[in-house]
């Protein structure tokens, strides 16, 4: 077996590993695990409108996910994507409804100031990583519990004392009523080609200019990039930076597609962890990104129809998608077993 | 309220909000000075105050008064069996430690609320009659002013968890296991040479620190909300995480951290009603212990360092 069939079959193994403990869990718990995935897949694909919400649920995933990825391409993990897309989320919200503007001016406008907002979100972590060392993880953990109550308190500020930000202004909304006709009236938007734009972009970043391989340099080695006349601090910092602003996107998604503004968030959106989700599957490459988007964005949407349909809690979804990143960290364990397989298919 | 009277509200507010840090914090000391990342502290915490509000709630009419104790053991024991999952995977399988208690994190969430929707077909638990009793300790309540400001009213809780810091702090450094503990956190190969069994010491930790956490849990759930939903928790497990950081990976200071963001989010909830600070924004406080942990691994409050090995699986015979 070559390395790239390992490649691919890791994730694969994880992923019918993840599913097959999912039914077993089902299972256990005197629910029917047949009924449930049947409930999941016809809520992934049963009609037009589940497959146009299931898009709608992807594009945020993608740019989640391309977050993670980045900074993981430079050797840093980037668990704030969280924090960085909520702060994304409010600040297009806010542009959104604050200001009157032409369309081609304004909808540009709200998209770049949530990737701005992210992006400094993202620039603290990585001058604190850069010049001081400190390491990245902890720095973004406690920076997504900032966002979250800055974000609360900033809501709360600039609507006047009421828990939810203004409606945007048509001008800066990315809703598509032909998108939406398409679908069934689903609100699918045209986020989702922000998100695979996005895509192509990191992919010529990463592989077509002289800063990707600069920064792919650092993430392989950084002394040896500092050694060749790489300035290693530059690129840390330029990492988080574009990582943040690939996630402050993700929040523009939700704060102009979706769901057109930002209501208080008691908790986080959970879309920042799914991410790390997202890149590990996809591992961190831009077509493995949209596969794992594409995967967890589905399971996550479809799951809303378990309830309903088979009567079973919609969890059962967080539990596999839970227990594929745990399967596919656990990748080590994974390739030690195909390789024995292999060596015992090779002897006889 | 006058100055006094504000304190006397606001120190044991405090130290209510402290016990479950603290136990959870002294967790993660234990996992990371052996050498085990574990972020998945909050998802241990979120199964841990799940377990205590549904023994309590199941068993309340068997156990009686003594329920609430029963409850914390049964906590304790779950999270623990919980957390192996971390330990197998950042020993055995050489997992990446952060996405594994990521992944702990999710799996932790997810199962408590699977369950507590198939137990109660809503999102959150029923409330518990039976509550942690608060105590009055004899003689010292008698002390005029430190004493209603300590000893009156106090969670049995919150005195177990001061406990737990010392003898955590004694097992740590004074005990044969603590010495080794510690080697296997800065050099596991040196220590393997000394034939110390590694993987034993790191499984050991982890699942100390999986129990720690969920008593934390439990205590949380049944001091604060008296039942379990999906945002009881959230980010006391984080919080935890930042204590044991900002008390330098030591378990009295850890402690200390976390009485100290137990003084922060008592001061959030009751600012409102404090003459000198009402003007002061909430927001500052809730963002308070974050701020500061970012400040004290910046290097503002004196270095922290991390055990050295902290983080990497051993892989033996590898230099």
């Amino acid at each position: 077996m070559s390395n790239r069939v390992i490649k691919i079959l890791v994730p694969a193994i994880s992923i019918i590993l993840g599913l097959l403990v999912g039914a077993v869990v089902m299972l256990f718990s005197g629910y029917d695990p047949v009924a449930g995935y049947i409930a999941l897949w016809n809520g992934i694909f049963g009609d037009s409108y589940a497959i146009g919400e299931t898009i709608r649920q992807i594009s945020p995933y993608i740019l989640a996910g391309l977050a993670v990825a980045f900074a993981f391409r430079t050797g840093l993990f980037n668990i704030g994507v969280e924090g960085q897309l909520m702060v994304g989320w409010f600040a297009s919200a806010y542009v959104g409804a604050a200001f009157e503007l032409p369309m081609y001016i304004h909808l540009p406008f709200a998209l770049l100031a949530a990737a701005v907002a992210g992006a400094l979100w993202g620039l603290v972590p990585g001058i604190l990583k850069a010049t001081l060392r400190v390491h990245e993880v902890i720095v973004t953990i406690m920076m997504n519990y900032v966002a979250l109550h800055v974000v609360n308190a900033l809501i709360k500020t600039v609507s006047g004392g009421s828990y939810k930000t203004d409606k945007i202004q048509p001008t800066a909304s990315l809703r598509s009523e032909f998108l939406s006709n398409l679908t069934d009236y689903s609100t699918l938007h045209y986020g989702i080609f922000v998100a695979l734009g996005m895509v192509i972009v990191m992919w010529f970043i990463l592989e077509k200019t002289k800063t990707g391989f600069e920064l792919k340099s650092v993430g392989f080695n950084e002394n040896a990039s500092q050694y060749a006349g790489m300035n290693v601090k530059k690129n840390i910092i330029l990492s988080m930076v574009i990582s943040g602003a690939f996630a402050g996107l993700g929040g523009a998604m939700e704060g102009l597609g979706t769901f057109g503004s930002m209501t208080n968030q008691g908790g986080f959106t959970g879309i920042g962890f799914d991410g790390i989700a997202v890149a590990l599957l996809g591992a961190n490459a831009p077509l493995g990104i949209i596969f794992g988007a594409s995967l967890f964005g589905s399971l996550k949407y479809g799951a809303n129809n378990m309830p309903n349909a088979a009567g079973i809690p919609l969890e059962i979804v967080s539990i596999v998608i839970a227990l594929i990143i745990f399967f596919v960290a656990c990748g080590y364990i994974i390739r030690v077993g195909l390789q024995r397989l292999n060596k015992k298919k090779e002897a006889k | 309220m006058s100055f006094l009277e504000v304190l006397y509200f606001i120190v044991p507010t405090s130290i209510a909000y402290a016990a479950p840090l603290i136990l959870t914090a002294i967790g993660g000391v234990f996992s990371e000075r052996s050498g085990v990342v574990n972020i998945g502290l909050e998802g241990l915490m979120v199964m841990g105050a799940f377990v205590g509000i549904v023994f309590i709630l199941a068993y309340a009419d068997v156990f009686g008064g003594w329920t609430p104790w029963i409850a914390l053991l049964v906590a304790m024991l779950v999270s623990a069996i919980f957390s192996v999952m971390h330990a197998v995977a950042s020993v055995s399988f050489r997992a990446d430690q952060v996405v594994s208690g990521v992944a702990i994190n999710m799996l932790g969430i997810a199962i408590a609320l699977f369950s507590v929707k198939m137990m109660f077909g809503k999102g959150q638990t029923d409330f518990i009659q039976q509550k942690i009793p608060r105590v009055n300790i004899p003689l010292l309540q008698d002390i005029p002013v430190i004493g209603p400001m300590f000893f009156k009213s106090v969670y049995g809780t919150s005195v177990l968890a001061i406990l737990v810091a010392v003898i955590a702090w004694f097992v740590i450094y004074k005990t044969p296991f603590g010495l080794r503990l510690r080697s296997v956190g800065e050099h596991p190969m040196a220590a393997d040479t000394m034939g110390i069994n590694v993987t034993k010491i790191r499984y050991t930790a982890v699942i100390i620190s999986g129990g720690l956490a969920g008593i934390g849990g439990a205590i949380y759930s049944q001091t604060m909300t008296g039942d379990f939903g999906h945002a009881t928790i959230n980010g006391q497990g984080f919080m935890a995480l930042a204590a044991m950081i900002f008390g330098k990976w030591h378990p009295i200071g850890a402690m200390g951290a976390a009485l100290f963001f137990g003084f922060a989010q008592a001061l959030a909830i009751s600012a409102g009603s404090i003459s000198f600070i009402e003007n002061v924004p909430t927001v500052y406080f809730y963002i308070l212990p974050y701020v500061l942990t970012i400040l004290a691994l910046a290097g503002f409050i004196g270095k922290a360092n991390a055990p050295k090995a902290n983080g990497v699986p051993y892989i033996k015979g590898s230099r």
